[in-house]
């Protein structure tokens, strides 16, 4: 039997990006781990008591407070004396991190605290039924930002967070993909190696809200990454120090194959929009494979 | 051994005496001078704590939450608008049964904006699940951080205790304290064994979803410690006094009830002067007393009954308000009686001292006066009839 620190039987949909996700977080991460999660997806659907899938300690309090209550968890095991034998994971949606808790979380990393905070990245407000977060892209139609003939979605693009978690001057900051799993595992792995405060964002499908395929996570989130709409790159002491290079595919590969974006099938002037967007992540990022 | 302290450094020097291993908090006034005098006392090494500076009370909350959740002991202070901001964390607080130990220096809430004492912002956390202490005098604020932290920590209850004190005029003020040594805290106070807690050798999932198969099993738990506390503080209280030589009931107070035929019902700063006012009227032969409510929450109803039921004339002093409803305490203290086989002949009620009015001998005197008449329900004392009259034009 394969040893994971968190259990199947939980609730999360069929498909679900954020569920593979946090299984290989935590599990790279290790027994070693405290998790303090913000209110979303992860935390009801693994935690429905009297139930939970969770092998290590794990404290839900509030949808806003994680990297706050994960701040109270480090100092206190630093009063302790466990501060070098213990991880600490503070975890979240994109709702629950760029929007209602950046602020707790631009404090935990202002601080110093020596936590790694995930967010899991499905791009709107899944628990709630699809309504756009601050990580929702450019054109996407949620329950909040529907499609009309006024709009095409969403107005504005993602807020770029990893580059605001950069901004605090801590010592490591990636994106990651729940289409690479091991690229994320070490990823982990590498973040809880290195004292002080860590962010992680991992791009998680979600089949529901963005109308895809439920076999098809792994390939959508793929995708995300090779048309540079979702650049995997990682930041050591505020320098981009890797990044992942694509070949890229145009970014309709990508928008066909959900639902949330068919509305902009028909409409090339739109795709250029987004088209641009990956273009200029290739161009900023560096992520483009050049031909030896 | 006896000092002349301001009410907040006495309340950090108890709390020091508590030794908490982590302390959060915000900076508000009129807490500040607590929290800054921990910040001293930790960075002079006097206090073997974590002390996180936070971006605001939600986390200030949220951090203590989490360190408390740990097992370790943990405090914070805060104020007014800084105990709003937590509310949301209080209730969750209380609902995850963790013994947070919390000052607050009670303060006016906005709009409009007023830094002073009364007490809207404690009263509207009634029912956050969390243990309401509110202390008279800066001496009785020292104690009552002993015994909140006796009391939330014991295994029996598991909650979170606020001590109240009044803004500025216990937080700022001076008065001669009798500071416990640390031999005898220890005596009073042993160190905190949590019964659940977040540990990697034994792994719990703590705030989980709980559906409607379980969820009423919870509040109701939670509602039957509180009366679990109600029948511990006066056991504590006597454990109290046995190591400090200081008598508390930790409910209720009783000032010259006896034979009393007007009594006023109070809480916090202002039951100093209206024993005055007692002391004063009684020479004069007037039978008045006051009945002094240190428990909010717990709600000691049965105590207040049995303190009150014989009483003529009762007057209950708000100092928060219930918008478009009777005051909160005045309703409270007349649904003790509702039913019951006694009852005082009128309860009136009394709103003073909003915002940091003072409320002065006169204003004590006044309400004394009015309770010869007839029940008053919500009546403001000190109101300035002609600020009324402006208008927009």
């Amino acid at each position: 039997m394969s040893k994971t620190l968190f259990n199947s039987g939980h609730t999360a949909c069929a498909g679900c990006g954020q569920s593979m996700a946090a299984r290989l977080v935590i599990d790279a991460a290790g027994s070693n781990t405290i998790v303090a999660n913000n209110t979303g997806c992860l935390e009801v659907f693994s935690t429905k008591y009297p139930e939970t899938s969770w092998g290590v300690p794990f404290i839900h309090s509030l949808f806003e407070n994680a990297a706050a209550v994960a701040s109270g968890i480090e100092s206190a095991v630093k009063y302790l004396g466990k501060g070098d034998e213990i991880n600490i994971i503070a975890q979240a949606g994109d709702g629950g991190t760029a929007d209602i808790g950046l602020q707790a979380l631009s404090g935990m990393l202002e601080r110093g605290h020596n936590i790694l905070y995930v967010c899991y990245d499905n791009e709107a407000y899944m628990n709630t039924g699809v309504q756009r977060s601050g990580l929702t892209p450019f054109d996407t139609n949620t329950t909040t930002s529907p499609v009309g003939s006024a709009s095409s979605g969403n107005l504005r693009p993602k807020k770029p967070m990893p580059e605001i978690a950069n901004a605090h001057g801590i010592p490591y900051v990636a994106t990651a993909s729940a289409g690479l799993p091991l690229d994320l595992q070490r990823k982990v792995k590498k973040a809880i190696s290195i004292k002080g405060p860590k962010y992680i964002q991992v791009h998680v499908p979600c089949p529901l809200g963005w109308r895809h395929e439920t076999n098809l996570t792994i390939n959508v989130a793929k995708l995300a990454v090779d048309t540079g709409l979702y650049p995997l790159i990682e930041y050591e002491n505020g320098i981009i120090s890797a990044r992942r290079q694509i070949t890229p595919k145009p970014v309709e590969e990508y928008l066909k194959v959900q639902g949330r974006f068919k509305h902009l099938l028909k409409n090339p002037e739109e795709i250029k929009k987004i088209q641009d967007i990956a273009d200029n992540n290739i161009k900023k990022y560096g992520l483009k494979l050049e031909a030896s | 051994m006896k000092e002349l302290l301001e009410g907040s450094l006495a309340v950090a020097e108890i709390v020091r005496l508590c030794k908490p291993g982590v302390i959060s908090a915000y900076p508000i006034t009129p807490q500040t001078h607590i929290v800054e005098e921990l910040a001293q006392i930790v960075a002079n090494g006097k206090l073997n704590a974590q002390f996180v500076n936070v971006e605001s009370e939600h986390s200030a909350a949220s951090t203590v939450l989490g360190s408390v959740a740990c097992g370790v002991r943990s405090y914070t202070a805060t104020s007014s608008q800084g105990l709003f901001l937590m509310a949301e964390v209080l209730y969750n607080i209380a609902g995850m049964r963790l013994p947070v130990i919390m000052t607050t220096a009670a303060r006016a809430i906005s709009a409009p904006i007023n830094i002073w004492n009364d007490h809207q912002d404690v009263v509207s956390l009634r029912d956050s699940g969390w243990i309401q202490f509110h202390a008279e005098d800066i001496q009785e604020a020292v104690d009552l951080h002993l015994i909140a932290y006796r009391l939330g920590e014991d295994k029996s209850i598991m909650l979170p205790v606020m001590v109240c004190i009044d803004g500025f005029i216990l937080t700022h003020g001076l008065e001669t304290v009798n500071m416990p040594s640390q031999e005898e805290v220890d005596k009073f106070l042993p160190s905190y064994k949590a019964p659940y807690k977040l540990d990697v050798t034994n792994p719990l999932t703590l705030g989980p979803l709980v559906d409607p198969e379980f969820y009423t099993e919870a509040r109701f738990a939670l509602n039957e410690t509180h009366k679990e506390a109600l029948a511990l503080i006066p056991k504590i209280t006597v454990e109290f006094s046995k190591v400090f030589g200081r008598n508390y009931n930790g409910l209720i107070e009783g000032y010259q009830m006896k034979d009393a035929e007007r009594v006023i019902v109070a809480m916090g700063s202002v039951c100093g002067t209206v024993k005055d006012v007692v002391d004063e009227l009684r020479k004069k032969g007037k039978k008045v007393g006051l009945l002094k409510i240190t428990s909010l929450r717990p709600f000691p109803a049965s105590y207040i009954y049995e303190a009150l039921k014989n009483i003529p004339k009762v007057a209950v002093i708000d100092r928060a308000l219930s918008l478009g409803s009777f005051a909160p305490l005045a309703a409270e203290i007349k649904a003790v009686f509702f039913g019951r086989p006694k009852m005082p002949k009128t309860i009136s009620s009394f709103v003073v001292g909003l915002g940091g009015r003072d409320i002065t001998r006169e204003s004590i005197k006044e309400i004394f006066r009015l309770l010869t008449g007839k029940e008053k329900q919500g009546e403001f004392i000190d109101l300035k009839p002609e600020l009324l009259k402006e208008s927009y034009e």
